[in-house]
């Protein structure tokens, strides 16, 4: 006989959940102690980590502001990198995201050559594919650009084709039932239903390319980042504080005119 | 069709046209006309230098030839430098998640006084406002090249992110817990710990499924500034122009960010 329900003690969890919460516990215990303990840190690096980063913090008090009008327009630049490559990229990705969506592909071949044009793109981080074409084309904001454009195709993509393959069929089923042509289908039945995720996901893209395109200049490829780089470097840490305090600005401004855009158009 | 209308009469024959987009011509035109004036002195100002693109055409053959096919040669400094990738983002994610708990806490607004909430909510902004590249360099000047610096920057990287969701999820639970704990006179501490945490408890596990799985992808770029991991070794592999073994480690971090993006969006779907 099992024993009544009133005297079996109330636990939370049963005994499987309990075993799979040791199980996960484990497995986090382990994989941390493996890395803790061989992982290459110098110890007395680690302690001395707070003193040398406050130390920083005083070198670059006050911020330097001599050379302000060269980080204005460096920022201009920046700005410029993420907009121009964001005009580019939404473009290009429009016939990518057509033939990468089940229902519009016009066969097998054509969805899996768009699905792994942006497989590649995405995995591949904005500041290697930077990196390739500056060894291309030389430093530059040209490298900026067609980095930063590589990087969102992937991603506008990717979105843009998931919002295709969830539109109403109806629509597209009326047109082609009164005889119209391809084009006329893709036009009247389904790019109004994506209108709104494409300016949505352009916009969201622009605001993530705004900040990818701050640390371009690390790898010679144009935007603030050439001047943060070049302040690093002779150790002029005032410039380096008015350097960050500028992307800060320049990253909190985008995020609002982002939102407002969102707001306004959509 | 709209051609009932009689030959003789006035009214010419209307055919449809697509409502426009943005119905306000003003703002349509206006938004038009200011994306091409913006593009094309955006493009004017750019610093181009046609000549060294010209040149790139020929070096981009070198680039790729030399690249193919990649050689996995040197696998022992590659496996190396992935290890410590996933070292870096075990540890930054631990840290990361630990010191997000509190953070979360001081900026949600139902839970915080106003001046704590404000702290809270500074810090998420300054975490989230610096791309981990940057954050990188400063530590790497602060700390010295290695490990620690991709460490300490991928925690402050995950603060922004798991901080502030977390925030978010505090802001919308439900209430009525808090306020059973705090009729039977609970303590504020205990308050938090039995009525709220439980309750973010499931969003913070696939919080830290997603940040393992995005620091990994962000460790392998810190360390082109010189923060340890799979980076570092791509760097140096592209700084001596070995470009076939970046092309092999290119494609190993393809094929690793595939692969756990795939494990832990299957966990994440399990628990979420």
């Amino acid at each position: 006989m099992n024993p009544s329900v009133a005297d079996r003690a109330w636990s939370r969890y049963t005994s499987r959940q309990r075993w799979t919460r040791l199980a996960i516990l484990l497995v986090v215990v382990l994989a941390v102690s493996w890395s803790l303990s061989t992982i290459n840190i110098i110890w007395p690096w680690v302690w001395d980590a707070p003193a040398q980063i406050g130390d920083l913090f005083t070198r670059m008090m006050p911020p330097d502001i001599s050379s302000i009008s060269a980080i204005i327009w460096a920022l201009i630049e920046t700005l410029n990198i993420a907009t121009i490559a964001t005009l580019i990229a939404v473009i290009v990705s429009l016939p990518i995201a057509y033939i990468s969506a089940q229902n519009t592909t016009p066969n097998r071949a054509t969805l899996w050559l768009g699905r792994f044009i942006l497989v590649s793109s995405r995995s591949v981080n904005t500041l290697i594919w930077a990196l390739l074409f500056v060894a291309i084309f030389g430093p530059g904001v040209l490298a900026g650009i067609i980095a930063v454009m590589f990087r969102s195709l992937g991603f506008l993509g990717k979105l843009i084709g998931e919002a295709i393959e969830e539109i109403d069929q109806r629509p597209v089923e009326a047109l082609k039932a009164t005889g119209a042509s391809h084009a006329k289908v893709v036009l009247y039945a389904i790019v109004p239903q994506v209108i709104p995720t494409f300016f949505a996901v352009s916009v969201l893209r622009w605001d993530i390319n705004l900040r990818e395109s701050t640390v371009l200049g690390l790898v010679g490829a144009g935007g603030i980042g050439v001047i943060l780089q070049g302040a690093i470097d002779t150790l002029d840490w005032r410039t380096v504080a008015t350097v960050l305090i500028a992307i800060i600005v320049l990253v909190i401004v985008g995020e609002a005119v982002a939102a407002w855009l969102r707001r306004k158009v959509i | 069709m709209t051609g009932e209308t009689p030959a003789s009469s006035k009214t010419p024959i209307r055919t449809w046209h697509k409502p426009p987009f943005i119905t306000n011509p003003f703002l349509r035109w206006g938004l038009l006309i200011g994306c091409v004036v913006y593009a094309v002195w955006a493009l004017y100002t750019l610093p181009f230098d046609w000549a060294r693109i010209q040149e790139g055409i020929s070096r981009a053959q070198r680039i790729f030839s030399g690249s193919f096919p990649p050689s996995f040669e040197r696998s022992e400094l590659l496996i190396e430098g992935l290890l410590e990738s996933f070292k870096i983002a075990i540890l930054a994610t631990l840290l990361g998640l630990a010191l997000s708990v509190p953070i979360a806490f001081m900026a949600a607004r139902n839970i915080a006084a106003m001046p704590i909430y404000l702290l809270g909510r500074g810090l998420i902004i300054t975490a989230r406002s610096f791309h981990p590249v940057i954050v990188a360099i400063l530590f790497v000047k602060a700390v010295g090249f290695g490990p620690i610096a991709g460490i300490l920057t991928l925690t402050i990287y995950s603060i922004g992110f798991v901080a502030k969701m977390l925030a978010e999820r505090i802001e919308e639970i439900d209430w009525g817990q808090v306020e059973a704990l705090r009729s039977s006179g609970t303590r504020y501490i205990a308050v938090l710990q039995f009525a709220v945490l439980p309750q973010i408890m499931p969003r913070q596990i696939g919080l830290a499924m997603y940040q393992l799985d995005s620091n990994l992808r962000a460790s392998a770029v810190v360390g082109i500034v010189g923060a340890g991991g799979i980076g570092a070794t791509l760097m140096n592999a592209f700084g001596r122009y070995d470009y076939d073994f970046a092309l092999a480690i290119t494609l190993v971090i393809i094929a690793v960010i595939l692969i756990v993006e795939g494990i832990s969006g299957r966990i994440r779907r399990n628990i979420w």
